[in-house]
C-alpha cells in the first residue's frame, strides 16, 4: 500500500468522522490550540515589534532574542516544561509561544523600520501625534510584511502544534502519535494529511486577509 | 514676520549646523535658503516648525516665541512640503491632500471637498483624485505634495527643496506654478534649494549659507547678482552672473526699428525703398509673424524663396521678456538684430546687438543713481 492508499482508507472509514476521535472534534482541538497560541505570541510580538521599530531603539536585544527563541527545540521545551508545571495546557502552549514570537517580533520590526522614512517626516512635519504616525502611516505601509510574519508564525504554529498530543492532549497529532504506537500507518498519513491540509488552509486565510486589509497604494510593489 | 534670532544648532559629537543665524523673514513673500551641501539651510528650516529643536537662540512667529505653542499647534499651522513629496503610499491622492483638514477635526467629506478644490488650484486634474501616489508622475506626486501643504489654509509653508529630484522641463514648470499659486494666494514661504538660479528666479529675498551654518548675504536677488559680499558668494553664484543679471532688467524700454519688416508679398517699389534702410530685411508672412532675414539684393518682388531666408533666432515680448531674452534673441540671430514680437507672435520690430548694449549701460547706470540716492539719504 502506497501513501496515497493509506490516506484513501483513512478518509473512507466513517468511524474517523465521529465522536471525541473524529476528524471534525480534533480538527476543531487543533485550531483552538493553534489560535490560541497565535494570539497569545501576537499579543507579545507585535506591541514590542511595533514599538521597537517606530523608535528604532533595542534591535540588538530584539535579534538575540529571536536567535535564542529560534534555537530552542519546541520538543524539549514540550518535556522540560512538563517536568516544570506538570501536565495541562499551558507547557504544550510555551513552546507554541516561544516558537511563534521570534518571527512575528523580528517581522514587525523590520517592516516599521523599513517604512520610507520620507512620508514620516512629512507626516510629523504636518504636525501629527505620534500615535497617529505609527498607526496611520507606519502600520498601514509595513502591513504587508507584518502579516507575512504572522503568516510563517502560524503555519509553523499549525505543524507544530502536533507535539500536544505528546502530553495527552488532542488535536490533529492524536492520529499521528497513535497511529505510530499502534503501527496504524492509515491514521498517521491521515493525520499528517489533516495537518498539511490545514498549513495551506491558514496560507489562503493570509492571502484573503491581505487582500482585504492592505491598501491598493501598497499592496503593488511586490510585497506580501 | 518669522523672525529667527541668533540660532545655533549644535549636535552632541561638536558639529556646528546653524551658527548664530539671525534672519527675518517677511511675510507674503518666498524667502530663499540658498548654498552647499552642509550649510545648515535644511536645518534652519526645520527648526522653524520645530522638527529640530536649536541649541541656542530663539525663532519668533508674529513676534510670539513658537516654543510658546503645543508643537503640533504649530506645525499644522505651517505647511510642509520636502524632496520627493512623501505622500502616503496607502491613501488615495485625495485623502493625501485631505490630511492636515482631517487632523484638525474637519470632517470627512468638508476634508475631501476642500481637497478637490486644492488639486485644481495646483493643476492636477481632478480625475486623479482616487489613484494612489506611485501611479503618478514625479512632477504630479510634487504637485499633490504642494497641495497637501495648502490643504489646511495656513499662512506659512516651508518648502525643503520640493522640486530638485524632477527633470528639469517638470521643474521648470512647479516653478511657474508656484509663483502663480503665491501671486494669488500670498503666503510666507520659506524655500530651501541648492540651486542658485532657482533661488534667484524664485525668491523676493534670498539668504546665501556657507558651510557651517552662517549667513554669508542677505538679499533681493538682484543685488546678490550685481554686488555679491564677497568671493564665496560670487563663486556660488556662478560665472555669468552679470548675464543672468539681465533678466531683472525690463525690455520694454528698447527702440525699435520698423524699417527692416517687409511682407513676403512686398512689391519691387517697397523693397527699392527699404534696400537703403537696413543692412538686412526681415521677410514676415501674411499673418506680420516673421519667417527669416534675408539681404535686399537677394529679394524679389513676389518671389520670395523661404528656403533661402536665414534662422532668426528666438523672438522676445518687449515687455514681458526681460533685457536678457532680448540680448539672447540678438545672440541668436545670424545678424545680430534681435526680433521684437507681441504676444501673438506677430513681428512688430527688430533691435540691434549695440541698441541692447546701450539699454543695459543705461539700466546699469539707474541702479548706480538709485543706490546713491539710498546711501546719500
Amino acid at each position: 500500500m502506497n501513501v496515497l492508499d493509506f490516506a484513501r482508507a483513512f478518509f473512507s472509514d466513517s468511524a474517523h468522522w465521529h465522536g471525541y476521535d473524529g476528524v471534525p472534534a480534533r480538527f476543531a482541538e487543533h485550531i483552538g490550540y493553534c489560535l490560541e497560541a497565535l494570539a497569545i505570541a501576537a499579543a507579545i510580538g507585535l506591541p514590542v515589534g511595533l514599538l521597537t521599530g517606530h523608535t528604532g531603539r533595542g534591535g540588538n536585544a530584539l535579534a538575540f532574542l529571536a536567535t535564542a527563541g529560534r534555537a530552542l527545540p519546541s520538543f524539549g521545551l514540550l518535556v522540560l516544561m512538563v517536568i516544570w508545571i506538570g501536565l495541562g495546557l499551558l507547557p504544550a502552549m510555551i513552546p507554541l509561544v516561544v516558537l511563534a514570537v521570534p518571527p512575528i517580533l523580528v517581522t514587525t520590526y523590520e517592516a516599521v523600520r523599513s517604512v520610507d522614512p520620507s512620508p514620516v517626516d512629512a507626516a510629523r512635519g504636518m504636525g501629527m501625534p505620534e500615535a497617529r504616525v505609527l498607526f496611520q502611516v507606519e502600520v498601514p505601509v509595513a502591513l504587508p510584511l507584518i502579516l507575512s510574519g504572522l503568516r510563517t508564525a502560524a503555519v509553523q504554529i499549525v505543524s507544530t502544534a502536533t507535539i500536544a498530543a505528546y502530553i495527552g492532549l488532542g488535536g490533529l497529532g492524536r492520529y499521528i502519535i497513535d497511529g505510530l504506537y499502534q503501527k496504524d500507518y492509515e491514521k498517521v498519513v491521515g493525520g499528517a494529511t489533516l495537518v498539511a491540509g490545514l498549513a495551506l488552509v491558514t496560507l489562503a486565510v493570509f492571502w484573503a486577509v491581505s487582500r482585504f486589509a492592505v491598501s491598493p497604494g501598497v499592496r503593488r510593489g511586490g510585497r506580501g | 514676520m518669522i523672525r529667527i534670532d541668533a540660532v545655533t544648532k549644535r549636535y552632541p559629537d561638536g558639529t556646528v549646523a546653524v551658527d548664530r543665524l539671525s534672519l527675518e523673514i517677511p511675510d507674503r513673500a518666498i524667502t530663499v535658503l540658498v548654498g552647499p551641501s552642509g550649510c545648515g539651510k535644511t536645518t534652519t528650516l526645520r527648526m522653524i516648525n520645530r522638527m529640530v529643536e536649536p541649541t541656542e537662540g530663539s525663532i519668533l512667529l508674529d513676534g510670539r516665541d513658537i516654543r510658546q505653542q503645543p508643537v503640533n499647534t504649530l506645525r499644522r499651522s505651517m505647511g510642509y512640503v520636502i524632496q520627493n513629496a512623501g505622500l502616503f503610499p496607502h491613501r488615495t491622492i485625495l485623502d493625501n491632500i485631505a490630511t492636515v483638514p482631517r487632523l484638525l477635526g474637519r470632517s470627512r467629506r468638508q476634508a475631501r471637498d476642500r481637497a478637490a478644490e486644492l488639486m485644481e488650484r495646483v493643476g492636477l486634474d481632478t480625475a486623479l483624485a482616487g489613484r494612489y501616489p506611485y501611479q503618478l508622475s514625479g512632477g504630479q506626486q510634487q504637485r499633490v505634495g504642494v497641495a497637501r501643504a495648502l490643504a489646511a489654509d495656513p499662512p506659512v509653508l516651508l518648502m525643503d527643496e520640493p522640486f530638485s529630484a524632477v527633470d528639469p522641463v517638470v521643474r521648470k514648470q512647479l516653478q511657474d506654478e508656484l509663483l502663480r499659486i503665491q501671486e494669488e494666494l500670498g503666503k510666507t514661504i520659506v524655500f530651501v534649494t541648492h540651486d542658485i538660479d532657482e533661488a534667484i528666479k524664485l525668491g523676493t529675498r534670498v539668504a546665501v549659507l556657507r558651510t557651517g551654518g552662517r549667513l554669508a548675504q542677505y538679499a533681493p536677488p538682484a543685488e546678490l547678482l550685481s554686488a555679491p559680499a564677497d568671493s564665496f558668494v560670487e563663486d556660488f553664484l556662478g560665472a555669468d552672473r552679470g548675464i543672468r543679471r539681465l533678466s531683472f532688467f525690463p525690455s520694454a524700454g528698447l527702440e525699435l526699428q520698423t524699417a527692416p519688416l517687409v511682407p513676403a508679398d512686398a512689391d519691387a517699389g517697397t523693397l527699392a525703398a527699404r534696400a537703403t534702410a537696413a543692412p538686412y530685411l526681415l521677410v514676415t508672412d501674411a499673418d506680420g509673424r516673421p519667417l527669416g532675414w534675408s539681404e535686399p539684393g537677394r529679394l524679389t518682388a513676389g518671389a520670395v524663396d523661404r528656403d533661402e531666408l536665414l534662422d532668426f533666432g528666438r523672438p522676445f515680448v518687449p515687455g514681458t521678456d526681460s533685457l536678457r531674452a532680448a540680448l539672447d534673441g540678438a545672440v541668436l540671430s545670424p545678424t545680430g538684430w534681435a526680433v521684437a514680437v507681441d504676444g501673438e507672435g506677430r513681428a512688430i520690430g527688430v533691435v540691434s546687438q549695440q541698441a541692447i548694449g546701450e539699454a543695459i549701460r543705461a539700466a546699469h547706470g539707474r541702479v548706480a543713481e538709485r543706490t546713491e540716492e539710498a546711501a546719500g539719504r
